[in-house]
């Protein structure tokens, strides 16, 4: 379980380009929890990523993961209860290595000086087969040949060989072409159901956002402006969800990308 | 230019036996500069600590102890534990500037590569040179003269230098080969390829970026070492310009492979520091003057890599002629 509790960003504090990033955000993602996350652009969502994996240390509130707090834990040492997934598929894999080097180091079993065993390598091939991409033949090709989209399906089996307290995805798909796209989501929803993760997904497709997970949550100016689960969100449609943001926020959300985007 | 078969194999061999000691600095960029993916500055200076390490193990190592009745051969052997154990040190104090100070990288390599220069010097006690040639007076073991004395009576007398040197290079290209393939090595290369993914599997990249510049300034002093105990005497300036020389090396070697397994590369960059001293041997034949050494590593740090940058320029320059000739026919042909 995750629990968020009164967090806030300044970026720039004191200066004329001081942002309120985050505002006193609090929110608390059970276990099995699968929330979907819209708002516009500079709303804060990534931002909300970036506090509770320690790319920065937030200026206010706490961060609990399972009776843990890990406000002030170091990004790499966090990075072992959360899995991070990015809108870029090139930021998750090292390009000059071999796709099995690539999920060596994921797997991260072993001491500093242990080396891949034959064992180890049928293991990275079965679990390969399940992206049923073809990867599990290419184990020693380098990673830079791969597709975005291949890349993004290993970069998700990768952040969840050691099943995560949480995953973050932060709009995965959006850089993957329409068929890719959904072949990876199908997979992240599989994956996520198979090891009961805490989820957060950032889309900006707000029928995805309806359709997957269980929660939606909506983002402005740094703070949570609406939550909506349960039977209410099960019969909201799109439409809805752009009035009810427009209720929210006072302002109207820029739907273009939104509805038509992937 | 040559007097005789012999004279060129002399040459060669010689080539041969500086290729492979220099090859080692080549073999330690090889994991900072491939690998890690920094550039440190510090090899000059790191060179030559080993090199003067080395030096005072064998000249003053056997007076620390009168009464230990240790060997000579024990002080040549630590000459080389305690160059690599400096270099290593060395690669510490650089890493540490990098990844928790603040310094930026290249500034780090530069800072600690002039610290290094009063470094050195202090440990000869101020001396510009230190001399292991053995005189009638005093007889000094290095690892050279030992192999020599192993070597003496087989037919292999001649080669006793080229083994050690061969034998140093075989070890770290298998150190690395293997090390490489191990969790920490795998972790430092991907800190050179993608820092942030390092992160993301719980691995500080300041820890591997700190042991992989450890490493490879420990290879990059034992190389420093070896060619003082070749050349018989350490100097202050030894190490002036080496990490350009290794660099002409690392890239030269990079030209005939740039993928596939470590081991095969590793070698090559060490066939490239051969190649390097080879083509530096024979300009020195055709009367080149020795103190253009480090112009011509320079020019050939700067065509390994722009070359290929002009290629791409040339290619571009034929398409865009060819687009020009293909627009003036369709003008000519309208009229």
């Amino acid at each position: 379980m995750l629990t968020i509790d009164a967090i806030s960003k300044t970026f720039n504090p004191g200066t004329v380009d001081a942002k309120l990033a985050l505002d006193h955000v609090s929110l608390t993602v059970e276990d099995g929890d699968f929330i979907t996350i819209i708002g516009a652009n500079g709303a804060g969502k990534s931002t909300l990523f970036n506090a509770i994996c320690g790319s920065f240390i937030t200026d206010t509130g706490t961060i609990w993961l399972n009776d843990r707090n890990i406000t002030m834990m170091a990004e790499h040492k966090r990075a072992r209860y959360i899995g991070r997934l990015y809108q870029d598929p090139m930021r998750g894999t090292a390009p000059d290595m071999s796709i099995e080097d690539n999920l060596a180091l994921a797997a991260g079993k072993g001491g500093w000086l242990s080396m891949v065993s034959r064992r180890d390598k049928q293991a990275f091939r079965d679990r390969l087969a399940l992206l049923g991409m073809g990867l599990e033949d290419r184990l020693k090709q380098p990673v830079g040949l791969l597709s975005g989209g291949q890349r993004q399906a290993l970069t998700l089996l990768m952040a969840t060989y050691n099943p995560p307290q949480v995953l973050l995805l932060d709009e995965h798909t959006a850089a993957l072409d329409p068929a890719t796209a959904e072949k990876v989501l199908a997979l992240t929803e599989r994956i996520v159901t198979e090891n009961n993760l805490a989820c957060l997904m950032i889309t900006h497709n707000m029928q995805s956002a309806l359709d997957l997970g269980n929660r939606t949550i909506m983002m402005n100016a740094g703070r949570i402006i609406d939550d909506i689960s349960g039977k209410k969100r099960r019969k909201l449609k799109v439409e809805d969800l752009v009035e009810r943001f427009k209720e929210a926020a006072g302002q109207a959300l820029d739907t273009d990308r939104m509805l038509l985007g992937t | 230019m040559f007097e005789s078969f012999a004279d060129f194999l002399t040459l060669g061999q010689n080539a041969l036996e500086l290729g492979l000691i220099y090859g080692l600095t080549a073999l330690a960029l090889f994991l900072s500069y491939s690998m890690l993916n920094v550039c440190d500055l510090s090899t000059d200076g790191c060179f030559t600590l080993g090199s003067v390490v080395g030096a005072m193990f064998i000249v003053y190592g056997p007076a620390w102890f009168p009464d230990s009745g240790l060997p000579l051969w024990f002080w040549s052997v630590m000459s080389i534990v305690a160059a690599m154990l400096a270099g290593s040190l060395s690669g510490l104090v650089t890493a540490v500037l990098q990844t928790r100070m603040g310094v930026q990288s290249l500034l780090a390599g530069i800072v600690v590569n002039t610290a290094l220069y009063s470094v050195n010097l202090a440990i000869s006690g101020n001396q510009v040179r230190v001399n292991m040639n053995s005189t009638f007076k005093k007889t000094y073991e290095t690892v050279f003269t030992e192999s020599k004395a192993l070597l003496q009576d087989t037919p292999f007398a001649q080669q006793s230098s080229l083994f050690v040197a061969l034998a140093a290079v075989a070890l770290v290209i298998l150190f690395l080969s293997l090390f490489l393939r191990t969790r920490i090595g795998l972790s430092i290369r991907a800190t050179g390829s993608n820092p942030d993914m390092v992160r993301s599997s719980s691995i500080n990249p300041a820890f591997t970026t700190t042991v992989g510049l450890c490493i490879s300034n420990s290879i990059t002093a034992l190389s420093g070492c070896l060619l003082a105990q070749h050349q018989k005497v350490h100097d202050i300036n030894i190490g002036i310009g080496v990490v350009t020389v290794a660099l002409a090396s690392l890239l030269i070697g990079g030209v005939f492979l740039r993928r596939g397994p470590i081991a095969v590369r590793a070698l090559l960059v060490v066939v490239g520091a051969f190649i390097f001293r080879m083509v530096y041997a024979v300009a020195l034949r055709l009367n080149m003057p020795t103190n253009m050494l480090r112009a011509v590593s320079a020019v050939i740090v700067v065509l390994t890599i722009s070359v290929p940058h002009f290629i791409n320029a040339g290619k571009r320059l034929h398409r865009r002629r060819q687009a020009n000739r293909e627009r003036g026919q369709a003008v000519r042909a309208d009229h």
